[in-house]
């Protein structure tokens, strides 16, 4: 039985990368959204700029899930060198949309799947002479038939295309002539619309449909970020030109000068470098980097850390190790960040589950930098980064000022205050700093990664130095009720088991609990958003038997994390793994989740043990 | 040796420049490297250079990398900032201080490990930005803090203490900065004040990247019959194109010299720079021809010293972007933050 659903399906485009159908997808994306239904769109897409295969995924869910589903209903199939692979992913009763131009055996086929021919590159040839214009067009063909059969509003489309190209707008016309095409063709010629079917509603509110690295740009900009330096590394690029993007629109002094600098530098050495040189020298400054660049900054990492300069550093995390799957999605430099470098290190790490959070926590980051005087991590990851989501707005307080931190300014050394850097006056393991040049005769001091008394005067003895690293762990506890506190949501009827998750994982996982709960096992549960952890997390664990902690990577990161900074029996922490590329998905966790609660039931652990 | 604190008191009559400060408001702590180290120098010719100029000693930020030389911003200018940073990173370091606070001078300590082996690419890097910095190499061709390895710009043939012989083809750092784009290029000795001290002044009224490789041997590791970096062979070798004179903006010209040795070179920032030609087919302002003269030089074991190139009007890292004349550390949310109202139009734009 073919497969029937309103406003809740996933269509898959198969297609060649740079064949001009990232747009056309983009446009099919915004369309859905625009026509009031949650949308959620996902880049599968290779480390390659022309010829390889990429995929375009968009979940179309009007619960609002916005999670990768897994499973394909509708394949929009334009790519022959995957087609067979693609047809074989279709669900049960799903649709196959393919180019008819060149007839294929049944063989290609299936019979339990629904096949939809449309002659793409006939209509084309037959319409445009310009190979160029074949292939673009080709794609808003497509998306223009994919409108009649799934019954979208065309208005819809058509309006975007308008707004797409105001600035072009000879191109508005032939774009629209395109969508026309595609759509006439399938009014005339074929049964419409399918079983899939969209209709207009009203779910989407003041929602907007925004990529992370964008929204992390702009926190960067709202934080007050002066200077940016980076070295090019897939999925974090477009975090440095998005800041770049901002800034021109946003940092211009009006006589086209800038309020801000931006360096692409050597490598990640020099990007770090220069961020902890403006750091100390009193300029919020960040970097945005992956995985092979967090090892490159190691050595860096540990000066900022023990000669304690601001520094924010963006990590969209990648598969690894080594270039790993430069393209694809993981939660692998937990631990690679939180003791970055050498010697004894703790970072500050901060866990954004969505553009939004990123916006936020990215301008937190700046304050936090300041305050604490170290490093901070923002940890996003290629499936926030580098897909569209539906997040709510980004909202800013206008009364909000930025928290410098402790800058002990020349008035105060002039009043004779006692300035040692590396001086504990609060208890709080924060020390005061003065920024270069505050005063002629008071104040300067010397940074140096090797160890030091507390009026930053060069020491060898082990004394001074077991202070500092002492007073840097009180700097930490102190970091522990300033970054973001854990957000638990419990299941609201009483139960053992409890569930802990992380940044990208929280659309797949806030749709596993209903899949669940539905099972009848109630979870709570707790998203982690910083490290240190806050005492929330010792809590929650204290209040069950067994938490699941669901991560995407391989050595369930965050569980070592918990394990040894929480001092937890690691037996209670039940790993929930997903590690192959992939965004992690609500069917696999609840399915995991779920095996696992039915083997405890059956033989809970405290008894077999006992 | 950390806990030798200098006496604060000092002679009455020590002379003092235009602000009131005398040698001893220059100086820092006592140095911790070998008696009769070249370095030492060095810091007493910087010390002089920023004494000559009055510069206000806290509007000097000094950044070093690791090393003996990196050590050295101790010894000078205590009364300023210094970052001593990590092996082979301060231009980046100092480049990021260098956009956070244009109104500032930088001066980047470094050493031939630090700038030419581990350095190499942030040096060339840092050059090639064009940031507004006095960069100097202390270059020994030897690793001293940790005990007399070669470095990359030992020469080819030279002979380490124990006998060991260097067969790699040396890094002439001068040459590298020339073609990278410095805009300021000299090279110099630390056993010659009269030379260094002026053209230590003349870069840091440079407002560009200029920089300065002084040969400065090591007399621990360095300094035997058959290093080409021995005070003996820097002494026998030593082929200076001029000698300088170095007079600020402020100061009236009143040099006498005689015509056709002397050329007045006039900085960006109306300081001038009087050149006492020793070589007359030496031309400080074509970069072409100052190769030629270099590799030429170096071809007949000659070492080249003295302002071998400059551009009167440079250009710097914050003119290639544009930043405003503020300090960016000195903005605030004002100038920084956009606020709830541009906000809510992006939101819109995203619907």
């Amino acid at each position: 039985m073919p497969i029937e659903s309103v406003n809740d399906f996933v269509v898959r485009f198969a297609n060649v990368n740079g064949s001009g159908s990232a747009s056309a997808n983009e446009l099919f994306a915004r369309s859905v959204m625009r026509m009031g239904v949650p949308v959620s769109p996902r880049n599968i897409f290779p480390s390659n700029i022309q010829g390889l295969p990429t995929w375009y995924e968009v979940r179309v869910t009007e619960a609002g899930h916005l999670g990768a589903r897994g499973g394909v209903d509708l394949m929009v199939a334009m790519n022959p060198q995957t087609f067979d692979k693609d047809v074989a992913s279709i669900e049960k009763g799903g649709y196959l949309f393919y180019d008819s131009t060149k007839p294929l055996p049944p063989a290609r086929f299936r019979d339990d799947i629904t096949v939809i021919g449309v002659p793409l590159t006939a209509i084309c040839n037959r319409e445009y002479i310009d190979p160029r214009q074949r292939q673009l067009f080709k794609n808003i063909i497509y998306v223009g038939a994919l409108a009649a059969l799934l019954e979208m509003d065309i208005g819809v489309i058509e309006k975007l295309i308008a707004e797409q190209f105001r600035t072009k707008d000879t191109l508005i016309e032939p774009n629209v002539h395109a969508l026309h095409l595609g759509r006439d063709y399938v009014t005339m010629n074929l049964e419409h619309p399918i079983g899939l079917r969209m209709k207009k509603s009203n779910a989407i509110g003041d929602r907007i449909l925004i990529e992370g690295n964008s929204a992390v740009a702009l926190g960067a900009v709202y934080g007050g970020a002066t200077v940016c330096a980076w070295y090019p590394i897939t999925p974090s690029s477009s975090v440095a030109e998005a800041f770049q993007r901002h800034c021109s629109r946003y940092r211009s002094d009006g006589n086209k000068k800038n309020r801000f600098a931006i360096i692409q530098a050597e490598d990640e050495l020099a990007s770090i470098g220069m961020v902890i040189g403006a750091g100390w020298n009193g300029s919020r400054a960040f970097t945005a980097t992956s995985g092979p660049g967090i090892s490159l900054m190691q050595e860096f990492l540990g000066l900022a850390y023990f000669a304690e300069i601001p520094a924010v550093i963006v990590d969209v995390q990648r598969a690894g190790p080594s270039t790993g799957m430069p393209t694809r999605t993981q939660q692998c430099d937990l631990l690679s960040c939180a003791y970055a470098s050498h010697g004894d290190t703790k970072h500050v790490l901060l866990f954004p589950e969505d553009p939004a959070e990123a916006f936020e926590m990215t301008a937190q980051a700046f304050d936090l930098a300041d305050r604490l005087q170290t490093p901070i991590f923002v940890m996003t990851d290629l499936d926030i980064g580098m897909n569209h989501r539906l997040c709510r707005p980004l909202k800013w307080d206008d009364t909000r000022t930025f928290d410098r931190g402790k800058i002990m300014t020349a008035a105060a050394l002039e009043a004779g205050r006692d300035f040692g850097r590396y001086l504990d006056v609060d208890n709080d393991g924060i020390p005061y700093r003065t920024l270069p040049g505050t005063h002629p005769t008071k104040g300067a001091f010397f940074t140096r990664g090797t160890s030091r008394d507390r009026y930053a005067k060069y020491t060898e003895e082990g004394g001074p130095y077991a202070d500092n690293m002492q007073r840097l762990l009180r700097k930490f506890d102190t970091a522990k009720g300033l970054v973001p506190r854990p957000v638990r949501l419990d299941a609201g009827k009483p139960t053992k088991y409890g569930a802990i998750y992380y940044g990208s994982t929280s659309p797949a996982m806030d749709e596993a609990i209903h899949l669940i709960a539905s099972r009848g096992m109630p979870l709570d549960m707790l998203r982690v958003r910083g490290f240190p952890f806050h005492q929330d997390v010792n809590d929650f664990i204290a209040d069950h038997d067994f938490v699941f902690v669901v991560e995407q990577n391989r050595d369930s990161q965050l569980r070592t994390l918990v394990t040894t900074e929480c001092n937890v029996d690691p037996m209670r922490l039940v790993p929930i793994l997903h590690f192959d590329g992939t965004p992690i998905t609500a069917r696999f966790i609840a399915n995991a989740i779920g095996d696992h609660l039915d083997a405890l039931k059956v033989t809970p652990l405290r008894k077999a043990m006992s | 040796m950390t806990y030798i604190v200098k006496p604060k008191f000092h002679h009455p009559a020590l002379p003092k420049n235009s602000l009131g400060y005398t040698h001893r408001d220059y100086e820092g702590s006592v140095s911790t490297l070998c008696a009769g180290c070249g370095h030492d120098s060095i810091s007493a010719a910087i010390i002089e250079a920023c004494f000559e100029l009055a510069l206000e000693p806290h509007r000097v930020a000094k950044m070093s990398g690791i090393g003996c030389s990196s050590k050295t911003p101790t010894y000078f200018l205590g009364q300023s900032h210094g970052f001593n940073s990590v092996h082979g990173r301060m231009p980046s370091v100092l480049t990021g201080a260098n956009l956070a606070n244009r109104d500032l001078i930088y001066l980047g300590v470094s050493g031939d490990g630090d700038s030419a082996s581990i350095g190499l690419g942030q040096f060339a890097h840092a050059i090639r930005r064009g940031v507004n910095m006095v960069y100097i190499v202390e270059n020994n061709g030897v690793y001293g803090l940790t005990k007399g390895q070669f470095s990359a710009t030992a020469d080819r043939g030279s002979k380490a203490k124990r006998g060991a012989v260097n067969n790699d083809s040396s890094i002439d750092l001068v040459a590298m900065a020339m073609q990278l784009g410095a805009t300021f290029v000299a090279r110099s000795f630390s056993g010659d004040k009269e030379q260094l001290v002026p053209i230590i002044k003349a870069a840091i009224e440079h407002k560009g990247a200029a920089f300065i490789d002084v040969l400065s041997p090591c007399v621990a590791f360095n300094n035997h019959l058959g290093s080409t970096k021995s005070f003996d062979f820097v002494r026998m070798h030593n082929e200076a194109v001029n000698r300088l004179d170095f007079i600020t903006g402020r100061t009236p010209i009143t040099v006498d010299y005689e015509p056709g040795t002397v050329e007045i070179v006039e900085q960006h920032d109306g300081s001038k720079i009087a050149l006492r030609k020793l070589n007359a087919e030496y031309n400080i302002h074509d970069k072409l021809a100052a190769m030629n003269f270099l590799l030429h030089h170096a071809a007949e074991g000659q070492i080249v010293t003295g302002l071998l190139y400059v551009d009167s009007d440079p250009d710097d890292l914050h003119q290639h972007l544009a930043t405003v004349e503020t300090p960016l550390n000195a903005l605030g949310e004002k100038e920084l933050c956009p606020g709830s109202a541009t906000l809510e139009k992006f939101n819109a734009s995203l619907r």
